[in-house]
């Protein structure tokens, strides 16, 4: 240790000092340091939805101090030629002169929509790691179900941030939301004009309380609710997969200080840069192309944000179903794919743990995971079901098909309405035998063979000459068989 | 297959197969998980290590990455001030800047600092002792309380009273919803573009579509824009009570689509009336699929009703005026809404 060295060490123990007399935090943070990560690729996607969410609240900043919610309709004389004197709402004008006169405006706006795509992307593929590998059994079907409502808000708080902008897909998108929310048997209209402040496309008050729901009232909800999500994987420890020296009571990993937070803060980095080259160099929602919206027009062939699609497809794929009783309307349509549906998923998926109990009768506390193959019956009920939503999914796309490939949009709904329940049959079916075969097998379809390769000397015995690479194990206590030409010597 | 055929394919797919089995056995001995061997997990193996690296290469990448950092951040603001905050160029920079450091902070993670596996205990959740201690201290608080359940309810009526005194301004901000049944039409306005030019009927030409809003009225009203085709007679199915709604084959269309409120902006009209459908307005959204010459009938799509028509008549001067309001509520459809008297 030199004198520099020395020094800073000096320093840094003072302040250490200083800082515990006030707070006596000490503990806590040896705790939190010394704190065991399960090193495994899946175990990064929800922390890929935590930095892409911290990415959204740091742009988003930026853009609420630009935004201006107002609907009534002004003249533009802005510096984009092509709209000129053309009628607007203020809040589609604001953030046009975001995107063309702000410096760094576009690149924060195209950043903010890319870290939500990626938001509520790394979220559903968490989802389905904790699913199919059955992490959301006691004790951690509280965290599952925390998670499920965070996921729910997310998607609320997307549609809400891409509808402010007014322009004339937000506006359509807005307009179908108007109708789900009318749909709601009973109180449909009620909720509907209480939301907007009067009829679609409702009073100036909407685009002021849209504002505050999506930069206030749901972050905050999705930060609360990320914090106890946390706070609870910390007080339960991470769950991890079954291997040497891992047991239930156990973790084993990487601990917090040094070598993960530094990977971790690599990761946030990371996340963070990907989406700022996207948002730089990958044009998203080109606002300007789309013109401002007006109740009467619309555009052909339109797209949401991916998260918005498998409602889409469910409203294009329901037929005109239409419950009317002695004139009054008891369901209008797009209450079974705007509303019926979206509440069916989540309802499933919010009951699943309480399912499975059921017909386990497992109520044991697990803290290692399970892998996929070794619950067929599970993996295939879950694969099924993301066929039949990811179906749906994909009719919502039924438009372009037909524009990029010609088929006709008539006959792709007729094919997917028989489509939609026939293909999870049969997808249950074939995962149920392929994680049986797997089971059989012990093959692994994502990495390499299983098996040795031996040679037989002249004598008859055998030498093994490479060991299947599943069976090694840097450190591993049990002895191969014969004589191995080992890994760890060559590496 | 011939077996001739099969030669270069198989050796192809076995090359590839050496390939992901050459990656997979890399990380495979790294980032492995074993299958759920009972004996394995169960044994004695203790997989604590500490590997404290002194590498010095590393330690020059890192150093030299966060140089190119440093590099990359100076561009960002050289890029905003002197060349026209250029989105682009912005974007590399800071991008450009986070994705290095992110590759500094992993180097440093990975090959600089210690390297560790440890193990930690998870402790017990459930303690039973404590449980039924802070129930009892809960249920102490209740001591020498002789009316707990009159007390209770009486607190449950209490709360309740608040709750619904919070929730009544909810009903100031609800408008009445007489409004829902309202459009700008009514007899005698009279059909203006997007300019506000009055529409003649000569101008209305066959196999084309017109946007038509109310005159003097708020062209943002969801129940203002109309659809206006003329068709000729042999494409004409109006119901008996609509026969005068369509003067010289005009007709006129609530714009909105009444499953979930889109305007309505696709048109298909016969190129060769014999072997072709009939016209149709198509709904971008859903594709609910309406026949203007059959009353708006829908004969595709999701839609639960028709499309509202709008009776039309021809003033002194030849233009477009509404011979009366609509008889049906347009957009979509809701608990009380109006439906037409078929």
């Amino acid at each position: 240790m030199n004198a520099v060295e020395r020094h800073v060490h000096r320093r840094f123990e003072r302040a250490a000092r200083a800082g515990d007399e006030r707070l006596g935090a000490m503990g806590a943070i040896r705790w939190a340091m010394r704190y065991v990560f399960p090193d495994h690729w899946s175990f990064l996607l929800g922390e890929i939805a935590l930095y892409s969410f911290m990415v959204l609240v740091g742009t988003g900043i930026f853009l609420t101090l630009y935004y201006v919610p107002g609907a009534s309709q002004v003249i533009y004389h802005g510096s984009y030629p092509l709209l000129q004197g053309e009628q607007m709402s203020e809040a589609y004008r604001s953030v046009l002169d975001l995107s063309t006169t702000v410096p760094a405006g576009l690149l924060f706006r195209q950043v903010h929509h890319w870290a939500a795509d990626v938001f509520i992307a790394a979220i559903v593929l968490h989802l389905m790691r904790v699913f199919f590998t059955g992490a959301y059994r006691k004790p951690r079907d509280l965290n599952y179900f925390i998670g499920l409502t965070m996921l729910m808000l997310a998607i609320l708080e997307g549609f809400a941030g891409y509808s402010l902008v007014d322009d004339l897909l937000s506006g359509m998108g807005l307009a179908i939301a108007y109708s789900v929310a009318m749909s709601i048997p009973l109180i449909g209209g009620q909720l509907a004009t209480l939301i907007w402040g009067g009829p679609f496309p409702g009073s100036g008050s909407f685009l002021p309380r849209l504002e505050i729901v999506h930069v206030l009232l749901i972050p905050v909800a999705l930060a609360a609710l990320m914090t106890i999500h946390l706070g609870i994987i910390m007080r339960q420890h991470h769950s991890q997969f079954p291997g040497p020296g891992r047991r239930e009571r156990n973790v084993v990993g990487t601990p917090m200080w040094p070598a993960y937070a530094l990977r971790s803060i690599g990761l946030l980095l990371a996340v963070s840069g990907v989406l700022f080259l996207l948002g730089g160099l990958v044009q998203i929602n080109p606002i300007w192309q789309w013109g401002p919206y007006h109740p009467y027009l619309s555009e052909n062939g339109a797209q949401p944000d991916w998260y918005i699609g498998w409602l889409i497809g469910a409203l294009r794929l329901m037929p005109n179903w239409e419950l009317v009783i002695g004139g009054r309307t008891i369901i209008p349509n797009p209450f079974w794919g705007g509303a019926a549906f979206p509440l069916l998923v989540f309802g499933v998926m919010f009951a699943w743990p309480a399912i499975e109990r059921r017909f386990t009768r497992d109520v044991r506390r697990h803290d290692l995971l399970d892998r996929p193959r070794d619950r067929p019956i599970r993996t295939a009920i879950g694969a099924a079901f993301l066929s039949w939503v990811v179906i749906v999914f994909a009719v919502g796309s039924t438009d372009r098909i037909f524009y990029r490939l010609g088929i006709s949009y008539t006959t792709q709904i007729h094919v997917w309405r028989v489509g939609v329940w026939v293909i999870p049959i049969l997808v249950f079916l074939l995962t149920r035998s392929a994680c049986r075969s797997l089971q059989r097998s012990g093959a692994h379809p994502l990495r390499a063979w299983q098996g040795e390769v031996v040679r037989r000397r002249p004598d008859g015995a055998v030498d093994v000459i490479v060991e299947s690479p599943d069976r090694l194990e840097p450190g591993t206590t049990e002895p191969p068989v014969g004589t191995t030409s080992g890994r760890e010597a060559s590496d | 297959m011939t077996p001739e055929h099969r030669g270069p394919v198989s050796r192809l797919g076995k090359a590839l197969g050496l390939l992901v089995a050459l990656l997979t056995v890399r990380r495979a001995a790294r980032t492995r998980t074993a299958p759920p061997d009972a004996s394995e997990t169960q044994s004695d193996f203790d997989p604590r290590r500490r590997v404290v690296p002194a590498n010095r290469r590393a330690e020059t990448a890192v150093a030299a990455l966060l140089a190119l950092v440093a590099l990359f951040g100076l561009g960002f603001t050289v890029v905003y001030v002197a060349f026209d905050a250029d989105t682009q160029l912005l974007g590399i920079a800071i991008g450009g800047a986070l994705c290095l450091l992110a590759a500094a902070a992993i180097v440093a993670g990975k090959l600089v600092v210690p390297q560790e596996t440890a193990v930690e205990e998870r402790g017990r959740l459930l303690d039973e002792a404590e449980t039924d201690t802070v129930v009892e201290m809960i249920e102490a608080g209740g001591e020498g309380v002789s009316r707990r359940v009159l007390l209770i309810g009486a607190g449950g009526v209490a709360g309740a009273a608040l709750v619904t005194a919070a929730a009544t301004p909810l009903a100031s901000l609800g408008p009445t919803l007489s409004r829902l049944h309202e459009t700008p039409w009514a007899r005698g306005t009279r059909l203006v573009d997007d300019q506000g030019r009055p529409y003649a009927a000569d101008q209305i030409e066959i196999g084309s579509f017109y946007t038509a809003l109310p005159e003097h009225s708020d062209p943002e009203a969801f129940g203002a824009g109309l659809l206006v085709v003329r068709l000729p007679a042999s494409f004409l199915h109006l119901p008996a009570a609509r026969r005068a709604w369509a003067p010289s084959g005009i007709l006129a269309y609530s714009k909105i689509c009444p499953h979930a409120g889109c305007a309505i902006s696709l048109y298909r009209y016969p190129t060769y009336a014999p072997t072709s459908q009939q016209p149709a307005f198509t709904c971008p959204c859903h594709y609910s699929t309406f026949l203007p010459g059959e009353g708006g009938r829908v004969v595709f799509g999701p839609a639960g009703r028709s499309l509202p028509q709008l009776p039309l008549r021809i003033d002194a001067d030849g233009n477009l005026r509404a011979a009366g309001p609509f008889r049906e509520d347009i957009g979509p459809s809701w608990w009380g809404v109006h439906r037409a008297q078929s």
